[in-house]
């Protein structure tokens, strides 16, 4: 049925409005200490996103900096191996530190030193958020202070070398269980401290508005890459069939859907991590397996106990390991624009494996969720029809803990 | 418009006998819902003017590590929102007039949910309402709502509300307002009381709310300090890490929990009267 309420949404993209929601999600739910800085910061994106200066400062970074636009890759023996529809991978995992993180950091770094902030905070779960923010810190000369938890520590070493490497003091957290969520706790507490001189560079398209909206524009390049590159490829008009991305915070997959959320042909398709299956109770699925709540400034689903306490989400992939999510995903799957599905730890390994060898390419474990999702949909597809696939982050770093679940010693 | 609540007659009663408000932070259900219990009943005879009750939450964004550790302590030991309600109304049988605040963070309340919370809360005995993740932005959700319940929604002021930010901070803030006397979190940084002083004379000029001052305040005498400029001191972390201090090996109470912190309430007490 069909209510007033669905007459007006006639787009999916105008979203927020300006106290920061998406539908009931979204909003800013933070400490007083940290509201002028949030409003500041609001004015200081809403200057800068319509200063052509900005926009070019910025385009030239993807360009030259950060090795943009990645390109679109057709994966012609994947799609043999799989069968149905073909497959493209936005190639994100060649952008410069490995992952589509760079994209947000280069945009977040630029409004930092527009509001003359010398102090780089940040939080990660599997590294790969820590290492861009530690090399935009390095590239403009700022100090960066990253927070993450002890586990991930432990289960993503090269690249907390990388940050130290690159100049980054790393904070284990010990707090909760030395995951992702903790490491933004302990990251929010660092900023309530120093918020005169200090930038917090949020890596998920999640938080406290304008976080949510901010991330989803610095990483829409994704998207609007791939429509003119998709023409490139198979003509004029070409729109992709559906489009697939891993989800944990969600700021891949925002980022890829965004620019297609109003062409109606476009099926997507949000991948979230299963862990050991929604059913088990360990897992991330915090849409699927979740209700909403509200954390880290914003409404949102969220792994919560019946007391409303947020529970520990678990995945083989550090960086899909967050018991929430952005706050637009949640207002997309309420709406019923994006199909929001999953992928088992055990599911992502294979899909992981069949990427390397049929492609050449390692993926980071966490689109190798969103492979595996593909490896469902592409045969129920037509041969002629287009899968676009975001292949958000290299496998590099994932190569220790494969090899321990694969039995194998390096 | 609201009735008087206990908040306002207690600050009332205190500014007839020209003294500040001593006003004390404890976990609910640290680190045992019974322990806790003991706590607040004898919190008013030990010198607390007003209580405040934390509800734990799992992610204590504002919180430093002794009240982080507080709440992994009564959530391991099974307290949720409806235990720390039980408590409120069983204290209340004893004593009806010490005001208790709830402090904490949204979602329990969100998922409980809100309006049934802000029923059971009055209904419990719950005067005030220090929910930290609030801000004014968010007014419609849940302090609107508690003004219709008779409850002062109670909201921090801190070093960073400026002249164009504290109106939006005072509206719809009844009972008293909170001003956090330091940038960061619970229990770390001490407060300057010069700095303070200037602060609370900036809000006094636009609200003729009593002003409580806390976050950092650990000693007797930085509480006879603060009690100086401010119609109330907030103890909070000092009294949470005298819990601490008389755990066991395994984290359970001893019989020197209770008394602990009742004897650092005393002392507290006698500092903010000026003994």
């Amino acid at each position: 049925m069909s209510t007033p309420e669905d007459a007006k949404l006639n787009s999916y993209r105008t979203g927020p409005d300006e106290q920061g929601h998406f539908g009931i999600f979204g909003g800013r739910y933070v400490a007083e200490t940290l509201m002028p800085l949030i409003l500041d910061l609001e004015k200081a994106y809403e200057a800068a996103k319509v200063d052509p200066e900005f926009k070019a400062e910025l385009d030239h970074l993807n360009k030259h900096y950060a090795g943009r636009p990645s390109p679109l890759y057709f994966a012609e023996r994947l799609t043999n191996a799989i069968g149905g529809a073909k497959i493209y991978f936005k190639r994100d995992e060649l952008n410069h530190t490995g992952s589509h993180k760079i994209n947000n950091c280069l945009g977040q770094i630029q409004l930092a030193n527009r509001m003359g902030k010398k102090r780089i905070i940040a939080e990660t779960g599997a590294g790969q958020h820590g290492v861009a923010v530690a090399t935009v810190a390095a590239r403009f000369g700022l100090p960066c202070v990253v927070y993450m938890g002890a586990t991930d520590i432990e289960r993503q070493k090269p690249n907390v070398f990388r940050m130290r490497l690159l100049g980054a003091e790393i904070v284990p957290v010990t707090a909760g269980t030395g995951t992702l969520k903790d490491a933004m706790n302990e990251a929010l507490r660092d900023w309530v401290a120093n918020v005169e001189d200090t930038f917090y560079i949020i890596g998920t398209a999640a938080g406290p508005h304008p976080y949510p909206e901010m991330v989803r524009n610095f990483q829409s390049i994704i998207g609007h890459e791939t429509r003119w590159q998709l023409e490139e490829h198979e003509g004029n008009g070409r729109l992709p069939d559906a489009l697939v991305a891993c989800i944990g915070g969600g700021s891949n997959a925002i980022g890829l859907f965004h620019p297609f959320l109003d062409d109606p042909d476009v099926a997507i398709y949000g991948v979230e991590a299963e862990g050991h299956g929604v059913e088990s109770g360990e897992h991330c699925a915090s849409l699927r397996g979740g209700k909403p709540g509200v954390l880290h400034g914003n409404r949102t689903y969220l792994l919560q106990d019946e007391d409303g306490q947020i529970k520990d989400g678990y995945s083989i992939s550090a960086g899909l390991d967050y018991p929430g999510i952005g706050p637009e995903h949640s207002w997309l799957k309420e709406t019923g624009r994006v199909n929001y599905v999953g992928a088992t730890d055990k599911e992502a390994l294979e899909a992981f494996k069949l990427c390397t060898k049929h492609e050449g390419i390692i993926p980071a474990l966490e689109p190798a969720h969103a492979l595996s999702y593909v490896q469902k949909l592409a045969p129920t597809m037509d041969k002629n029809q287009i899968i676009v696939m975001n292949l958000c982050g290299r496998g590099d770093k994932d190569i220790f803990a494969v090899a321990e679940h694969l039995g194998m010693d390096i | 418009m609201m009735k008087e609540t206990r908040i306002d007659r207690r600050f009332a009663k205190l500014k007839d006998e020209g003294r500040s408000a001593l006003v004390t932070f404890v976990t609910a259900g640290d680190p045992d819902h019974e322990t806790s219990k003991s706590i607040l009943m004898g919190l008013p005879g030990a010198g607390a003017d007003v209580i405040e009750l934390g509800m734990p939450f799992s992610d204590p964004m504002a919180d430093g590590p002794a009240i982080q550790a507080s709440s992994q302590r009564a959530l391991k030991a099974g307290e949720n929102v409806r235990k720390t309600l039980d408590m409120v109304r069983t204290f209340r049988e004893s004593d009806s007039d010490t005001p208790i605040v709830l402090m904490g963070y949204f979602n329990p309340i969100y998922v409980y949910p809100t309006e049934q919370f802000l029923v059971d809360a009055e209904a419990a005995g719950v005067d005030g309402l220090i929910i930290v993740d609030m801000p004014p932005e968010a007014d419609d959700e849940l302090c609107l709502p508690a003004m219709k319940h008779n409850i002062n929604f109670i909201r921090l002021a801190t070093p960073t509300t400026d002249e164009n930010r504290l109106p939006a901070v005072l509206n719809n803030t009844s009972g008293f307002v909170y001003y956090v006397s330091i940038m960061g979190i619970t229990g770390t940084a001490a407060p300057n009381p010069d700095d303070v002083r200037a602060r609370v004379e900036k809000i006094r000029a636009k609200t003729h709310l009593p002003i409580a001052v806390g976050f950092g305040v650990k000693t007797p005498e930085q509480a006879r300090d603060i009690a100086a400029t401010g119609d109330g001191v907030v103890v909070g972390s000092a009294l949470v890490n005298a819990i601490t201090e008389t755990l066991d090996n395994k984290g359970k109470a001893t019989e020197k929990t209770v008394s602990a912190v009742l004897k650092l309430v005393g002392e507290l007490s006698q500092a903010v009267r000026g003994g």
